[in-house]
């Protein structure tokens, strides 16, 4: 029987396919603008997610200078850093798993005719636990090679590929400017963040050799700092705050000379953002969806009145109440869920371009599709009990008479 | 359903006992039936006849189950059926009844045989089982090939054969027809009759039809008279059972 009523309210839609269609754009228009978006916006949050993570977990940085908040935002204007203040940060502030100074130069890395330009990194082992780089071969600096500042390097993956190619490169000697370093360690490739840089090029050397081979003095550009796990971050944040500024004598009143950034409070902005557009477009949505109900409601409305002479000879050959109102319920829930259907279909769609556009990866959420048919269909039904009601309560003898 | 007491034997198949319908209230009421009594044995072929107003659709509408007296007796199969709820009053039409309309009451936009099929589907039958009904009752009304036809692309007569069809498939107690050659010119209009004679001599089919038309009235075996919501005279046709 339901299934003869499934028939049917096709068939009757069918009859009107214009009417039909016009009545389900509101409902297709909703529900693709919430896959659209919930699809880009779980898509962007897992780049996010993953490019942070491969970053470090529970990374916060101390630069010089005020910094502008986000990437690239950073103006360094203020003193360096020394050694020393990385000391003092890993010996007084609780909750740290460990404390990288670390200091950057450009550089040319040199082997045989193979010439490329990267970055040279002068930091302890503490920086690959920081920043979660794992060796694929070779080993970390020995504590004697960063005491002494001897000339050994461990390289990114793509300095590797650009001087050595297919080679075996450990313990061979590359030149860094007029410099031969020892090659003692190979990372595992990262590939590239969000932000489109190349994370493996670079060649990292103790800082001691940095100092005194590269730069020519002690500066410290940055100190990178992971907590432990399960410790907030926020909290970490203030109290380096607060001993900088000691170690710095930056009177009160006065602005820091240096940031601290955490890496955190970026994933937490962008997945804020997204969440932020999500809600929005689901306001968007449900106002969409409520029209889309209100236009299922009229047509209904109008399709009861056309209909009534053929209510009426139903009632009249015996069918009861309910089935005259599930005939016209199952209609107004079948053109809702199809409007769901070709809202999914077209939000998908709609997404993996967008996904495509936006380089961002295209990450199909089961749940939010399940949902939005439900709720396609939810729709019918409330809208159509109204109509289909007011079919089912008509009196069979004026239905019959009805022009 | 409760059936009845007792067997069909000790009680006629429709029995009005002092029937009143009265339409609105208080000051702007109108009586439409003022008091009907009425027998009608199984297998009889009644004609019901009256001007305009004269009562005859009303009591024409509460023997169909469809509206229900404002006082008075109506028992169908030995069924009380003022005291029947709304639902119980369908289903009694759904396993007991067929109408037969003025205006055919098709629907528009399906074919012949689905029209036909239409009651069987509110019984529940298979889809099998309602098209071989189905087709079995248009080849009775003389519509065997016609089955794929819209109504729309249906003379009036065919029209009105299809309907019968539809009234017929479930082998009804008690056809009711109302007016059913109204919109017909004489040709069809015998055609129908004449049918409607068929069903009720070779399958006892017991028939009630409204007309104006005498000559359509004639074809039954008793006539009712309906003048001001009361019977005003019954006549023998003089093809007595």
């Amino acid at each position: 029987m339901l299934w003869e009523t499934i028939l049917l309210a096709l068939r009757e839609i069918r009859r009107n396919v214009m009417r039909s269609s016009l009545t389900i754009l509101g409902i297709v228009i909703g529900v693709a603008a919430v896959i659209t978006m919930v699809t880009l916006g779980g898509g962007a949050t897992e780049q996010v997610t993953s490019d942070v993570s491969s970053l470090g977990s529970n990374l916060l940085e101390v630069r010089p200078g005020q910094g502008g908040r986000g990437p690239g935002g950073i103006r360094s204007t203020g003193e360096m850093f020394e050694q020393e203040d990385a000391e003092a940060i890993a010996r007084e502030i609780p909750g740290l798993a460990a404390v990288a100074p670390n200091a950057t130069a450009s550089t040319q890395a040199i082997l045989g005719n193979e010439n490329w330009s990267t970055s040279v990194i002068g930091s302890t082992n503490a920086y690959l636990q920081v920043r979660t780089w794992s060796l694929q071969s070779g080993r970390r600096f020995t504590d004697n090679e960063l005491r002494s500042g001897k000339a050994v390097c461990i390289l990114g993956d793509t300095v590797r590929k650009e001087l050595f190619g297919g080679q075996e490169s450990l313990n061979d000697t590359i030149r860094l400017g007029r410099i031969s370093f020892r090659v003692i360690g190979l990372l595992e490739a990262k590939g590239q963040s969000s932000f489109g840089t190349d994370q493996d090029d670079f060649v990292l050397i103790p800082l001691r050799t940095f100092h005194r081979r590269i730069a020519g003095n002690t500066d410290v550009g940055a100190i990178s700092i992971s907590a432990q796990d399960g410790v907030a971050t926020a909290g970490v944040e203030r109290d380096i705050e607060r001993l900088m500024r000691e170690r710095r004598r930056i009177q009160s009143g006065e602005e820091d000379d240096f940031h601290v950034r955490d890496m955190e409070e970026l994933v937490n902005t962008l997945t804020g953002t997204t969440r932020v557009l999500t809600a929005l477009v689901g306001a968007v949505a449900a106002v969409s969806l409520l029209v889309g109900g209100i236009g299922i409601m009229n047509i209904m409305l109008v399709s009861v009145t056309e209909r009534t002479r053929e209510i009426g000879t139903r009632l009249a050959i015996g069918a009861l109440e309910r089935d005259v109102l599930m005939q016209f319920l199952v209609e107004s829930v079948v053109l809702s869920s199809f409007g769901g259907v070709v809202g999914i279909v077209l939000g998908l769609t709609l997404a993996a371009i967008g996904a495509h556009v936006l380089s961002v990866p295209f990450v199909l959420n089961l749940g939010i599709v399940a949902v939005a048919f439900l709720f396609s269909g939810a729709v019918g039904v409330v809208f159509g009990y109204f109509p289909a009601r007011k079919a089912a309560r008509l009196h069979p003898i004026e239905a019959l008479r009805h022009e | 359903m409760n059936a009845g007491t007792g067997n069909s034997g000790n009680h006629h198949l429709i029995e009005l006992q002092g029937v009143t319908k009265v339409y609105g209230g208080g000051g702007a009421s109108m009586e439409a039936l003022r008091g009907i009594d009425l027998k009608i044995e199984e297998g009889e072929f009644v004609s019901v006849m009256g001007p305009s107003g004269s009562g005859k659709s009303t009591c024409m509408n509460i023997l169909g189950c469809l509206d229900t007296p404002t006082s008075g007796a109506y028992s169908f199969k030995g069924i009380e059926v003022g005291g029947l709820s709304r639902d119980q009053r369908a289903l009694l039409r759904r396993y007991y009844l067929g109408f037969v309309f003025q205006g055919f009451n098709l629907l528009n936009r399906t074919s012949a045989l689905e029209n036909v099929e239409l009651p069987l589907i509110y019984r529940g039958l298979p889809a099998a089982e309602r098209s071989k009904r189905a087709l079995r009752a248009l080849e009775t009304v003389g519509l065997r090939g016609w089955e794929t036809h819209a109504p729309a692309e249906l003379s009036g007569g065919q029209q009105q054969r299809v309907a019968i069809a539809r009234a017929m498939v479930t082998e009804p107690v008690l056809l009711l027809a109302d007016e059913p050659t109204g919109n017909l010119d004489s040709a069809r209009s015998r055609e129908i009759m004449e049918l409607l004679t068929t069903l009720n001599e070779e399958r006892g089919i017991t028939i009630v039809m409204v007309t104006h038309d005498s000559r359509m009235a004639s074809y039954a075996k008793r006539t009712v008279h309906f003048l001001d919501g009361l019977i005003h005279s019954e006549e023998d046709n003089g093809k007595g059972p």
